[in-house]
């Protein structure tokens, strides 16, 4: 599951019948630092989310098993959660490598 | 499954409803020295762990779903323990 910011709508009129009615949104997908992360992707919206919102996404086939109605359904990417507050330690605050030997971590 | 690091929370009041009533978390993979570290992920708690805290991530749908007893759940990664201590030979 990872963070993504919605940049924009996407409407098929042509489309699988099992998604209609489903929204489309074209998102970017982010860091924990807020940065981009690859290009912009397209993801089925269940929370109703608008542009600029942060949301947290799901992928593969979970998102297919996060929309409403029928879950056997080609989306590979959902967006399952608006952020309200995201509270991240700054890089270097914690040590994110494994030493030889042994170590406590509590 | 994965050792990580806590890093942050997130805080989501509209939300797909297998995930109310669940926290999230900030989770960064550890790696070994020298070895460039995968993306940072979220990932749903089911042990209490908080921020600082090295924890046993599963990152595999299926078995998120039976831990979390949600038979089609929607949630890829849950936080499945807090690890102690790693021994780790050269």
């Amino acid at each position: 599951m990872l963070f993504g910011r919605v940049h924009g709508t996407a409407v098929c009129t042509v489309k699988i019948p099992d998604i209609q009615g489903i929204k489309l949104l074209i998102v970017q997908p982010l860091n924990k630092q807020l940065e981009p992360i690859g290009t912009l992707q397209v993801a089925a919206d269940v929370v109703q989310a608008g542009v600029g919102d942060l949301c947290v996404m799901v992928r593969s086939r979970e998102a297919a098993l996060a929309m409403p109605d029928i879950t056997f359904v080609p989306v590979d990417l959902a967006l399952v959660g608006i952020v309200d507050e995201l509270d991240v330690r700054p890089h270097g605050d914690f040590d994110l490598t494994l030493k030889p030997g042994r170590t406590q971590f509590t | 499954m994965i050792l990580g690091k806590v890093l942050g929370t997130v805080v989501t009041t509209i939300s797909h409803p297998h995930f109310d009533h669940r926290r999230l978390l900030v989770v960064q993979p550890l790696v070994c020295e020298g070895e460039e570290s995968d993306g940072d992920f979220i990932a749903v708690d089911h042990t209490h762990a908080g921020i600082g805290d090295t924890v046993l991530v599963n990152r595999e749908g299926n078995g998120a779903r039976q831990v979390l007893n949600l038979p089609d759940g929607c949630i890829i990664s849950v936080i499945i323990g807090i690890v102690d201590s790693v021994d780790l030979k050269d």
